[in-house]
């Protein structure tokens, strides 16, 4: 794994301040836009330092994964935001041309091989993608990313007995968000009922597992690079659990068509009336924490940190009034055989 | 050169040819070579031959993903409901990204079963349940019938860009016919016309094409002259090739091993109702398996399936030849 030389550092916190600031655009979209965003949708703020640390291990030619909660992998990977807003707002100029929608991106350009709606599913994807990888013998490396919840599905279990049984060469990221929408990790997980990480559910498979601080975009870097080193030298898989905080809930309220969609709050405080939860997560957000790690050690001046934050406000605003701009699809390109089959 | 093999011969020399031809085609599943002394394995190495545990969500969904990182998979499922234990896989997945992602994917993917083992397997492993399969776009289906078609049809499937259901007859993998050497495919979405006539039109699948020329010798003696049709898969269904012989005859019979309802057979028939209802002189038949599980005892379960002489009866009432019971 590569030093992460000061340079690499900046980059690494320009990407988070760009989920985090994209997600809150998406929100405040709810409120500014009523109507423009249908259907459901689930932020990656709180994850930022997760994705970024993770995607920060990835070379050229590697691949990765995830699920509906999608928005963060992309900005990271480089896909233009302003297409990435207007997927979301249903629009022709978006990322899959208005035929997914926020749960659906995907860049196979970028790496980004695409997401499961349904938790779980994109696991054993994600191992075939690393099958894939092991035939082409070119060293590459997939990243299978998923939430806590997905490891109560039979697809997790599954996929890293084959992927350990093969070695195929695939790191299993898990953001351990503590929520399976609104029910508590220690209410359906064995592992967190008896107080012990989730990690130790590698433990079965015989292959490592180790946990992180995903508010942490360096310690998490440096687990899923050492992973990506172990996969990369024929050794197998990995699962790294990555505890982070959602800062948001689980995704805007569901409801039938007609009813003005917003973010509830945290489930924490909704569910469980524990407000100080949140209001500790948010003590602890790992953007503002990052900042302020950087600066400290001199890596980032105060005074880029602001040009920064300027540059990522305009970036954002540029996406949204793009998405704004962008035309609907043509009705009739529902019919388009040429995507229903190749 | 053609030369006679068996049904299940030809699915495997096809897959052996495909292997031959492009290195992006693995194979793996439960019970695949669990032997390195296995002909594919000695052929084409363990990388692309795998014996894999028995996780159907793991291999469909695997499949998916090599499909997706520009491999062409063939999972061996053994039995059709297998793939029930993964359907998320097989329905929902596969079958839509490509679509969710606005075209900038593909999966070419073939899941291999077979299906309609009604030779005692009882009630979850006998099923002809290629009909639920038909609901979900960009899913293809390939219901082979003879030899030849096993393995034109294996050919066609692997070199789809798309996933591909391909379900094997259990009750015909003995069946010999003539099979080419070599290279050999068949293309999706054409029908075969397996026997021509004049009176009837008969759309018999899978196992039921064989029930329905038998059926066909007979009603012959009569004097009854009938075309029987097999549309080899069920999507793209041939829908051309039926319309045009039931324009002919102006009378169809459906031959097929599933249920009825929701069924091919009722697909099909909703088809020619909507498309070809002007040529029609009598009410479409269906013969289809009852709507009831398969049961294991001998008698029972040849009372649920369809057979030669349910086919024929068929034919005779939509010709007026045969009283239809109340």
């Amino acid at each position: 794994m590569e030093q992460l030389d000061n340079d690499r550092l900046v980059w690494m916190f320009t990407q988070m301040l760009r989920i985090r600031e994209f997600e809150e655009r998406v929100k405040r979209t709810f409120e500014e836009h009523p109507g423009v965003i249908r259907g459901h949708t689930h932020l990656a703020d709180g994850a930022e330092a997760s994705i970024v640390g993770s995607l920060a291990t990835m070379k050229p030619g590697d691949q990765m994964m995830a699920t509906y909660r999608c928005h963060g992998y992309p900005i990271a990977l480089g896909t233009d935001t302003k297409t990435i807003m207007a997927e979301i707002y249903g629009r022709k100029d978006g990322l899959c041309g208005g035929y997914g929608g926020s749960m659906h991106l995907v860049d196979p350009g970028r790496g980004f091989l695409g997401t499961s709606g349904i938790v779980g599913q994109g696991i054993p994807q994600a191992t075939g993608v690393a099958f894939a990888a092991q035939l082409r013998k070119q060293g590459q490396v997939v990243l299978s990313f998923f939430g806590d919840g997905a490891s109560k599905q039979g697809a997790f279990h599954e996929s890293l007995n084959l992927a350990s049984l093969w070695k195929l060469p695939v790191v299993y990221v898990m953001e351990n968000n503590n929520y399976n929408v609104s029910t508590r990790s220690e209410q359906e997980d064995a592992n967190a009922a008896n107080g012990e990480p989730l990690s130790v559910k590698a433990t079965a498979y015989s292959m490592p597992g180790v946990t992180v601080d995903g508010g942490d975009p360096v310690a998490v870097y440096e687990a899923v690079g050492a992973a990506a080193d172990r996969a990369r030298a024929g050794d197998g898989p990995t699962l790294v659990e990555s505890k982070v905080y959602r800062l948001s809930a689980h995704g805007n309220i569901i409801a039938p068509p007609g009813v003005p969609l917003h973010y509830p709050e945290h489930e924490a405080i909704t569910t469980f009336g524990n407000r100080e939860e949140y209001e500790a997560a948010l003590r602890g957000d790992p953007v503002p924490r990052f900042r302020a790690r950087l600066v400290e050690q001199g890596v980032l001046d105060p005074a880029r940190a602001d040009e920064i934050a300027k540059e990522v406000t305009d970036e954002m605003d540029g996406a949204v009034q793009f998405a704004l701009d962008s035309p609907f699809p043509e009705p009739d390109a529902a019919a388009r055989q040429d995507y229903v089959y190749a | 050169m053609a030369r006679e093999i068996p049904y299940i011969a030809a699915v495997q020399e096809a897959i052996r040819v495909e292997m031959e031809r492009d290195p992006t085609v693995v194979f793996y599943g439960q019970d695949v070579a669990p032997s390195d002394e296995d002909p594919l394995v000695q052929a084409f190495g363990r990388e692309r031959v795998r014996v894999s545990p028995i996780s159907e969500t793991a291999e469909i969904g695997m499949a998916v993903g090599l499909a997706l990182a520009g491999y062409r998979p063939v999972v061996e499922l053994l039995m059709a409901e297998f793939m029930l234990v993964a359907m998320n896989q097989v329905v929902n997945e596969a079958p839509r990204l490509r679509y969710m992602s606005g075209g900038q994917v593909k999966v070419p993917a073939v899941f291999k079963a077979g299906y309609g083992f009604t030779a005692g397997w009882a009630g979850q492993h006998t099923g002809s349940i290629y009909g639920m399969f038909m609901g979900f776009p960009g899913l293809k289906i390939a219901l082979p019938a003879t030899p030849a078609d096993a393995k034109g049809l294996m050919a066609a499937a692997i070199r789809d860009d798309n996933p591909v259901c391909y379900l094997i007859n259990y009750l015909m993998v003995l069946e010999h016919g003539d099979v080419p050497e070599g290279e050999y495919v068949v293309p999706f979405g054409e029908a075969a016309v397996r026997r021509e006539g004049s009176d009837v039109t008969i759309v018999a699948t899978g196992w039921t094409v064989g029930r329905a020329l038998e059926a066909a010798e007979t009603l012959a003696k009569e004097g009854i002259n009938a075309e029987v049709i097999d549309p080899r898969t069920l999507n793209p269904l041939d829908t051309a090739t039926i319309l045009s012989s039931v324009e002919k005859t102006g009378r169809l019979v459906i031959a097929d091993q599933g249920t009825r309802h929701g069924g091919a057979s009722a697909v099909i028939a909703a088809e020619v109702a909507e498309h070809g209802f002007g040529s029609l002189k009598a009410p479409i038949a269906q013969v289809t398996a009852l709507d009831v599980t398969v049961p294991y005892s001998e008698p029972m379960e040849a009372y649920v399936l369809p057979n030669e002489e349910k086919i024929a009866l068929s034919v005779r009432q939509v010709l007026g030849e045969a009283p239809v019971a109340a």
